[in-house]
């Protein structure tokens, strides 16, 4: 089956005007398919961490979200052991306006400005919320033993 | 209106405001499906044991909505479709969304997802030098829409996004526009306009549904396929003083509280207390054989197979009662020593048996006659099915007409109902304390289970053509005085609770 014409132009864009901080490429092989890089942004628990994710375009994309996930390990309150994020855009936020680079710029932001309320891993949201400061300082050992 | 403080006035949500009747309003069909015993119990007063209540067709319900959206839109000065959306936000309350409008207008449409000062409604149309953001396709001659925000997509886009949001993922009053962080609220013309007839089938049907589900006063009948809604105005307070028992359309008999069926006169807490305890003990109830017992002079093993508790041996012809095994001759004005757990039986029992063991008996022995009645009532008519086929076969060789069968049948209905009802009263009993207020609804129950189960003996004589006319006048009497000892049950029942006369514990 052809591509859309949508997906072709975001990956042309996302080539032409890659945002600071971030990757996408797609596989030879299947278009839908997207190596992406995050940068830890400055000043959060993940700077110097480069975190590598999947993005996938499902058969429905832009009426159904694409589906992402963090391939590195890391230690954040709404990312869990696979890799899975919570974020209200790839779910029931999700508009077909939304595009390949705003979901990216979103999860860059959940980086900077974790939210332990809406929790995909309790035990880290725990840990969050009672003791920051270790929290913190997990975060950062694991950004340094994985994501470097 | 004695029982409940109905709201009356403004906001009876579905009431007719013409002030027609209720037959002038439907016409015809309707008198033919009615019969005139119904109509006559429309008349009547209503009980103290009933509450006030209407059933509503789909179409009822979307009339009453087409007049609400339609009195609103004359009042604001919008389309029907905002109006819609409008009231749609604020889940029908009327009088709130005209006053909240009237004082805050901007605050109001903005949260609801409507700009109602907008020219006209949304079109499809083609623009030069078109570009849908979502698949991208561009030129002069791309159909799209926009709403009144001003997104503009293209045809394909808005249709299959709209399809996606009713089919996939069930939205009907919340779609909003494609864009992103834009809430405006795509109107029902435009879906209409986009989508299958199928799909706007699918989404109407979606609002009718979330329209009963945001009314607390408005229930579906749980009759499976059954599409009639019943509007009720009691609160959850109100259930420990009530039972709400309502009547579909379609003839189920339903507790608008809990949706179980019918369960006067226990209130709906007791009944999920029960329910749940009959669950959690049906290990232990399950040791009393429901179905078969022994004969208690001969030990042959005796099935039930008609309601009533008079049983005859076969094998030793000993005639003796099923709930409590003694013989049917010390009954008659001893009978109440079968709804009565006797008190002196149970002091006996603590004295010579553990305290846990008295409490399970007490239990099993309201159980053991709740189960009777509902076992009882099975049965009754399955007796009812056999009797009307060999009332069919006697019809064909006789001068008996339908009419002369159909007494039978409704002195069934009103075994089987009553039965019902006993059976929530040993419930009710089993939670309720022991004290002079109790002895009066025993004696109440006592009178309505011996005059049931004369009437379910008479419905297991044997039917002789010839004495069809007595047998008919006996049933009919017996019905009569039947239906009379449950309305005192109820009545009294039901002034109870309305008074907190009934104290109960927790056994
Ligand atoms: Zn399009
Ligand atoms: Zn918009
Ligand atoms: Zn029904
Ligand atoms: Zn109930
Ligand atoms: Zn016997
Ligand atoms: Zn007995």
């Amino acid at each position: 089956m052809a591509l859309p014409k949508r997906i072709i132009k975001e990956t042309e864009r996302l080539m032409a005007e890659p945002t600071p901080g971030i990757s996408a490429v797609p596989h030879e092989d299947n278009l839908r398919y997207f190596d992406v890089e995050i940068s830890g942004p400055d000043g959060s628990a993940y700077e110097g961490g480069k975190f590598k994710l999947e993005l996938f375009l499902p058969e429905e994309y832009p009426m159904s979200p694409p589906k992402v996930r963090f391939l590195t390990k890391i230690y954040h309150p709404n990312i869990d052991k696979l890799g899975r994020i919570c974020l209200d855009i790839l779910k029931d936020k999700w508009s077909p306006a939304h595009q390949i680079r705003t979901v990216l710029l979103s999860i860059q932001v959940l980086l900077s400005d974790p939210n332990p309320d809406d929790p995909l891993a309790n035990d880290v949201a725990q840990e969050w919320k009672t003791n920051k400061e270790k929290a913190i300082a997990t975060a950062k050992e694991w950004t340094e033993k994985y994501a470097k | 209106m004695s029982d409940i403080d109905f709201d009356e006035g403004d906001d009876d949500f579905l009431y007719d405001e013409s002030g027609e009747d209720y037959l002038d309003e439907s016409g015809e069909d309707y008198l033919d499906e009615l019969d005139f015993t119904e109509i006559i119990q429309e008349k009547q007063e209503r009980k103290k044991y009933e509450v006030e209540y209407k059933v509503y067709s789909i179409e009822e319900i979307e009339d009453f909505q087409n007049k609400e959206i339609e009195h609103v839109a004359n009042i604001i000065g919008c389309f029907k479709e905002h109006a819609a959306t409008l009231l749609r936000h604020f889940k029908w309350n009327k009088e709130r969304l005209i006053e909240l409008y009237m004082d805050r207008t901007e605050e109001v449409t903005k949260e609801a997802g409507v700009i109602v000062d907008a020219q006209k409604l949304p079109k499809l149309i083609k623009v030069e030098d078109f570009c849908c953001d979502i698949c991208c396709d561009s030129g002069d001659d791309i159909e799209s829409l926009a709403l009144s925000c001003g997104h503009r997509f293209c045809k394909d886009c808005y249709s299959q996004y709209l399809t996606q949001k009713i089919k996939v993922e069930g939205e009907c009053r919340n779609i909003q526009c494609p864009s992103d962080a834009c809430n405006i609220i795509v109107d029902e013309n435009t879906i209409k306009m986009l989508v299958s007839e199928d799909t706007y089938h699918r989404y109407t049907s979606l609002l009718i549904r979330t329209y009963v589900d945001d009314n607390i006063f408005l229930h579906w009948c749980p009759a499976p396929n059954c599409e009639y809604a019943v509007e009720c105005k009691i609160h959850d307070s109100d259930l420990q003083r009530l039972v709400p028992t309502v009547k579909c359309k379609c003839g189920h008999q339903f507790c608008f509280g809990c949706g179980l069926p019918d369960h006067q006169p226990c209130i709906c807490s007791l009944v999920a207390k029960w329910l749940n305890k009959c669950r959690d003990d049906s290990e232990t109830a399950n040791w009393i054989s429901v179905n078969t017992k022994e004969c208690p002079k001969c030990k042959a093993s005796i099935e039930k197979n008609g309601g009533c508790n008079h049983m005859t041996c076969k094998k030793c012809k000993n005639e003796f009662c099923w709930v409590c095994m003694g013989p049917w001759s010390e009954h008659g004005n001893q009978w109440y020593t079968c709804n009565r757990f006797e008190e002196k039986t149970s002091v006996d029992a603590r004295d010579s048996q553990s305290r846990s063991r008295a409490k399970l008996e007490r239990y099993l022995h309201y159980y053991n006659r709740y189960a009777n009645h509902e076992q009882s009532a099975k049965l009754d008519t399955e007796l009812y099915e056999k009797t009307e086929r060999k009332m069919e076969r006697m019809q064909k060789s006789s001068e008996l007409s339908w009419i002369e069968v159909q007494f039978l049948k409704e002195a069934v209905e009103t075994v089987v109902q009553c039965r019902n009802t006993l059976k929530w009263t040993y419930s009710f009993a089993f939670y309720l304390q022991k004290d002079n207020q109790t002895t009066l609804f025993e004696d109440n129950q006592r009178d309505l289970e011996m005059a049931v189960e004369q009437l379910s003996e008479l419905l297991e004589e044997e039917i002789k053509p010839n004495r069809i006319a007595e047998l008919k006048q006996r049933v009919v009497d017996k019905s009569i005085y039947v239906k009379h000892r449950r309305e005192i049950l109820l009545e009294d029942t039901a002034q109870g609770l309305k008074e907190s006369r009934w104290v109960f514990i927790d056994p």
